[in-house]
């Protein structure tokens, strides 16, 4: 295999006297959707975080595309291919869907007809082409979530990272989350997410990563990991793990 | 798919050069000079809202201290006139330049701030700029500067027996500060902006440098309101550190806009020709009766319509075309 697209060594992040991600090396190859899993407080978007470019880790270094982007901000590092969509929507909620999209496109296209043009594609992609014109403010949650996907996807990012946008939406629209994931690694981005909802993560991601009180504790192909007797007794506590 | 905004877009200019050839042909009808006097006031804020608009409204960094900017196009215009001969036309661009950098230099350590407290820092900073100029005496301290009378041209700006030149120049100011947002709302920075004051982390995930974003719009915007102090420099043709740097003057540029719509194309036009001849109207009227009428009515008005209309005005047409106003 080539050298990875993201790769973390030996990251660390403190807050005060709370680790939040100790010694965390991972690695995610072009063109696999890798789950990142672990229970809450596990450390899971702090490292997130820490990939995006919001904050530079304690120590340790991340790696992307070849370049160490340890100490780029998150600007920077979408200029160089990482997209992202955020936990708690953040929409521009006083434009509309395609505005939206278009200030993400602006980082590829400099034209403004060119940009629009864009962003539009990227809505018919996503399925938000009938919400163009929307005020943002107006879509319903799992729209809205749809919406983080297209403006990062407007930014043409390697690595997409989706950060729980599965959870809380009802099976249907969880299932057609799920086909975009999907639809969007067969157009060549890599994408690496964050996900509670375990029965929707494990079919659709190549290899999940599993993250407790701050280390990795697994890694593997979703089938091993969720077997894995350490993974069931971070998430469910020993007593279950004795039984696996 | 694009037509619909395409479309807006033109509607808006040719609604913009209606409105400009019409505001241009009042005078021929109106010779009255009060009247003339408040119609150059109403363009030169609507100039002044529209400029503080970009900062404030479009990249949602909401300054009360632009009276700064206003007063250092005053003053650059008038000292470079009286004491080196430099015509008021080099010292409107001089005072628009001088205040461009000043506003980085201040952004660069204020645009850290966020929400109130950014607030408070260009009121203090107004305040002691204004504390600076009243008390250097080679600017004149607190006595200001007289503007000597050369007689009436367009080459030193300045006319004694009409206020029309005055009037054809606010009017060309407030086309081109309305010209200026207009082309911007479809511009790279104009989408920044936006994206900035909606949500700052967001807008950096995707690439917008929030911090070059904020200094860009600071620019632009001290730059068109220093020209506008410039210009009320000539008008007014005698300057005090006071009448032109006065707290008053960043709350004047800031409510045309508020009233109006904030963050909108058309908010600082219809909030300025509203709110000033409103301004002086009452205060010539019910004014002077030392029992500050005027200032009644004119604060009920402001809190009547954002309690009625918290988008401003501008949303009322938005709900006149069965559209959400919001965006507008």
């Amino acid at each position: 295999m080539t050298a990875p697209l993201l790769e973390t060594r030996g990251v660390w992040q403190r807050f005060g006297g709370l680790v939040a991600n100790s010694d965390v090396s991972i690695s995610v190859g072009r063109g696999e959707i890798v789950g990142l899993i672990g229970p809450n407080g596990a450390g899971k978007s702090t490292l997130f975080n820490l990939i995006a470019g919001v904050l530079p880790p304690t120590q340790g270094s991340i790696m992307f595309d070849g370049e160490d982007v340890t100490m780029l901000p998150a600007a920077e590092r979408c200029q160089r291919g990482v997209g992202r969509t955020f936990q708690v929507v953040k929409s521009f909620e006083t434009m509309t869907v395609i505005d939206n999209v278009i200030v993400g496109a602006l980082i590829r296209n400099t034209k403004m007809r060119i940009a629009r043009q864009k962003a539009y594609e990227v809505l018919e992609f996503c399925g938000l082409a009938a919400r163009a014109d929307k005020l943002a403010a107006d879509l319903v949650p799992s729209e809205k979530r749809r919406l983080e996907v297209a403006r990062a996807l407007a930014t043409e990012p390697k690595l997409l990272l989706l950060d729980e946008v599965l959870t809380g939406l009802t099976p249907v629209e969880a299932q057609t989350g799920v086909d975009l994931v999907r639809k969007v690694r067969a157009t060549g981005v890599t994408v690496l997410m964050v996900e509670h909802v375990m029965e929707i993560v494990m079919p659709l991601v190549d290899r999940a990563i599993v993250l407790n009180l701050g280390k990795v504790l697994v890694e593997g192909k979703p089938t091993e990991v969720v077997r894995n007797p350490e993974v069931i007794s971070a998430y469910l506590g020993d007593r279950h793990a004795v039984g696996a | 798919m694009d037509t619909h905004f395409a479309q807006r877009r033109r509607r808006d200019l040719i609604v913009a050069a209606c409105l400009a050839v019409i505001a241009a042909l009042v005078p021929l009808f109106v010779k009255d000079v009060y009247i003339q006097n408040i119609m150059v006031l109403t363009l030169m804020y609507a100039a002044l809202s529209q400029s503080w608009n970009i900062l404030s409204g479009y990249c949602g960094q909401i300054s009360l201290g632009h009276a700064l900017y206003f007063g250092l196009g005053a003053y650059t215009t008038a000292l470079l006139f009286t004491k080196f001969g430099v015509l008021p036309w080099f010292g409107m661009l001089a005072g628009g330049a001088i205040s461009a950098v000043i506003a980085m230099a201040l952004g660069y350590p204020c645009f850290r701030l966020r929400g109130h407290y950014f607030v408070i820092a260009t009121i203090v900073i107004a305040e002691i700029a204004l504390l600076l100029i009243q008390n250097w005496d080679w600017a004149g301290a607190a006595l200001g500067i007289d503007i000597p009378v050369r007689g009436d041209s367009w080459l030193k700006f300045q006319f004694t027996r009409s206020k029309l030149p005055y009037f054809y120049f606010a009017l060309a100011l407030a086309c081109i500060a309305w010209l200026v947002t207009w082309w911007l709302e479809d511009s790279k920075w104009g989408y920044w902006w936006r994206a900035v004051k909606d949500n700052p982390d967001a807008a950096e995930s995707l690439g917008v440098v929030v911090f070059n974003s904020k200094m860009g719009a600071a620019a632009v915007s001290a730059f068109l309101v220093a020209v506008g102090g410039s210009f009320y420099a000539q008008f007014v043709s005698y300057i005090d550190p006071e009448s032109v740097m006065g707290f008053q003057f960043s709350l004047l540029m800031a409510l045309p806009a508020v009233l109006g719509g904030i963050g909108t194309l058309w908010g600082p036009v219809l909030g300025a020709v509203i709110l000033i001849p409103l301004t002086e109207l009452t205060r010539s009227f019910v004014g002077g009766s030392g029992r500050g009428v005027d200032l009644i009515v004119y604060g009920a008005l402001i809190v009547a319509i954002s309690l009625a209309l918290p988008k401003g005005l501008v949303s009322v047409f938005g709900m006149l075309s069965g559209r959400k106003g919001a965006a507008r």
